[in-house]
């Protein structure tokens, strides 16, 4: 190698990287939508180590239950899945009975219901998207299961969504059946607000606030799209140690070897 | 791998056979010599070879538990993600693999392009990396559509009507892309199928590639042929070693966005079904095509775009001839390293355009980046290497690498 190759290199590759910087710092790389800017609450999940908390799941499950579940599918949610976020088996096929699930068909050639097992996937709430739009003012609940991967910001954008409802300003006319939340985009979604204070009662007796309530059913949701995460970073960091071991030994190796070059 | 057919008797009942052995050694052993001033940025070659068989193998995983259907594709990903054992790693390898490839290989060419890798003897070697960049693109595109999500589904709907801009025929071309009237599940088993082809045609073009390579070798950062056996080492151990500790390093940034930040180079709505009745309010490429779809759309005219997308690749084929200096090394050319500097910006600023929406002072940056472009290629190359002054050569590969001041003081003669 050589010995001019830094002077060569060092000042064009620190403007490139600059320019990169400079970029972006003048605004993320994809255009976000029209929304406001979602706000950043902090979630135990988040960073290289970060991990779900157990409390929140359930709590955030049983939010998605009572509240979401009216309107919102979660079609990849198995009631297996439960033992994921902390429940124990008896506990998971006492909640996966209380769904009534369609099977068949049967040997009369039926079909019937019966209640659901760990082997089945939650129900959803509309029998079809004609259905749904029906029965909300033509609009079409997203399922949620991957909701969290699916908008810019994540997390913190569902976070900010359930939480940022506000009145509209005096020189915006809602449209009929619409709410203001400046998150969206657009600023007019069909989604009246969901939580309200006290609109569930935990069973771990949890005080329920929107923000509680929020934070809890954001943490479920951003399980509900990437169940892996925990598993992915832990063996992310055990990975990482390792190439960065291999890589010094990689480096000494080549020194050496290289000694009688230089 | 030293003398071949050297000690152990199967070895040379092999190579009297068949003689891979001395193959190999002159392939990456100690038979082949290299320059022996090669920097970190020729580290990109092997790099890149790595990236495609990581993609191969994790591919041929993935097809295992796909389905290349319009009504399945998209829960098969996540049927993936979620129930194949350690699918969601294979996946995210995969996808990040796509961007890690890209990566590299635009460093190699980049690299190439600042050394002059591209001159006598080597333009069918720069040529046939064209054509594996080109297969990559292809590539890359279809196997983007595959997870048909929102940008799967309208990416593919964007670049296959650009067949439509073609005079008389377009319209009939594009139909027989599809396999119907619209973007659909034919579309779909399609794209499949060729991306499964594809990798292994690149694989096929690698080949000739390091053919044409091995003819005359690796150009150096000096730009000059090697003289001597004093200006080179075995490519044995010494790069070996050197490959090998790029690849350490290649492989931590990998595993960073597959296990810390795996959608970060990816778009939100491609975890939104395939709607064919929703257009997305912008439809964005993966960033590896960004200055080139800033490029399409800087045209205000549908052919004239897709012309231009084709010529920004098309100008790459004949720089061995715009680019007239005889100097290969942009460090002996004052001007041209210059001008190569803010080419990188320029590109730079095409795919910051590219990835936003073509409206307001974005259209006005789009097309005067995409103006400099060709400039660049086509009117300041030649020129430069007519008008340009270059510094002294240094004698040889070896007296390069002894004297690291800097300045030739030995130098007899300037640009050869």
């Amino acid at each position: 190698m050589t010995g001019r190759c830094p002077t060569i290199f060092v000042r064009p590759v620190l403007a490139v990287v600059a320019a990169c910087l400079a970029l972006l710092a003048a605004g993320p790389l994809m255009a976000a939508g029209d929304g406001r800017a979602p706000k950043s609450p902090g979630f135990s999940f988040q960073g290289p180590f970060g991990t779900y908390d157990r409390a929140e799941l359930q709590r955030g499950f049983q939010v998605y239950q009572e509240v979401c579940a009216t309107c919102h599918a979660l079609k990849y949610f198995a009631f297996r899945n439960l033992r994921s976020i902390g429940f124990d088996e008896m506990q998971a096929k006492a909640i996966a009975a209380q769904y009534e699930v369609t099977d068949g068909p049967d040997e009369e050639g039926e079909m019937f219901e019966r209640p659901a097992v760990l082997a089945d996937y939650m129900p959803a709430p509309f029998a079809n998207d004609n259905a749904a739009r029906a029965a909300n003012n033509g609009s079409l609940p997203p399922d949620l299961s991957l909701i969290v991967k699916a908008r810019a910001g994540g997390e913190d954008y569902v976070f900010s969504l359930l939480t940022g409802y506000e009145d509209p300003p005096a020189d915006v006319e809602l449209g009929e059946g619409m709410s203001y939340n400046p998150y969206y985009d657009g600023s007019q979604i069909a989604m009246p607000p969901p939580l309200v204070e006290d609109g569930v009662e935990y069973a771990d007796g949890t005080k329920a606030s929107v923000e509680r309530m929020a934070r809890d059913v954001t943490t479920f949701l951003t399980w509900a799209a990437e169940p892996e995460m925990e598993a992915r970073k832990r063996m992310g960091i055990k990975v990482m140690t390792f190439l960065v071991l291999l890589t010094v030994l990689l480096y000494m190796v080549k020194r050496k070897v290289w000694r009688d070059v230089h | 791998m030293s003398s071949p057919g050297s000690g152990n008797r199967i070895v040379q009942w092999i190579e009297y056979r068949l003689p891979i052995f001395s193959w190999l050694d002159h392939s990456v052993g100690s038979g082949y010599p290299a320059p022996k001033n090669l920097n970190y940025l020729w580290n990109m070659g092997s790099l890149a070879g790595a990236a495609l068989v990581i993609q191969i193998v994790t591919g041929i995983v993935l097809a295992m538990h796909y389905v290349p259907h319009g009504d399945m594709a998209f829960d098969s990903v996540e049927h993936i993600m979620r129930d194949v054992n350690y699918g969601w790693l294979i996946r995210y390898i995969h996808a990040n693999g796509a961007s890690m490839f890209f990566l590299v290989v635009y460093i190699h060419v980049f690299r190439g392009l600042y050394y002059g890798s591209y001159k006598y003897p080597r333009e069918l070697l720069w040529w046939i990396g064209l054509a594996i960049m080109l297969l990559m693109m292809a590539t890359a595109f279809m196997g983007y559509v595959l997870p048909w999500g929102q940008m799967s589904f309208w990416a593919a709907t964007v670049i296959t009507n650009l067949f439509s801009a073609i005079p008389l025929i377009g319209d009939p071309i594009v139909t027989w892309l599809w396999g119907g009237f619209a973007v659909d599940s034919p579309t779909l088993q399609r794209f499949f199928s060729l991306h499964y082809l594809l990798p292994f045609v690149i694989a096929g073009v690698v080949i000739v590639h390091i053919w044409a390579l091995h003819t005359h070798g690796s150009n150096n950062p000096a730009g000059i042929d090697v003289k001597g056996p004093q200006d080179t080492i075995p490519f044995n151990p010494y790069y070996t070693v050197k490959d090998l500790l790029g690849l350490g390093v290649f492989l931590i940034v990998f595993a960073y966005w597959v296990f810390y930040n795996p959608n970060y180079l990816g778009h939100p709505d491609n975890y939104i079904p395939a709607n064919p009745l929703q257009t997305p309010p912008h439809i964005v490429p993966e960033w590896y095509l960004l200055p080139y779809y800033a490029i399409l759309r800087a045209i205000p005219d549908k052919l004239g775009g897709v012309v231009a997308m084709g010529a920004a690749i098309g100008v790459l084929f004949l720089i061995p001839w715009l680019d007239t200096s005889r100097v290969r090394s942009a460090t002996f050319r004052p001007i041209y390293r210059q001008f190569y500097w803010i080419l990188i910006a320029d590109i730079l600023v095409l795919g910051w355009v590219g990835a936003n929406p073509p409206e307001g002072h974005f259209i006005l940056i789009g097309q005067l980046a995409t103006a400099y472009y060709f400039l660049h290629f086509i009117v300041i190359m030649p020129f430069v290497g007519w008008f340009e002054t270059p510094r002294q050569l240094p004698d040889s590969i070896a007296t390069s690498v002894l004297d690291k001041g800097g300045g030739v003081d030995s130098a007899k003669e300037g640009a050869q």
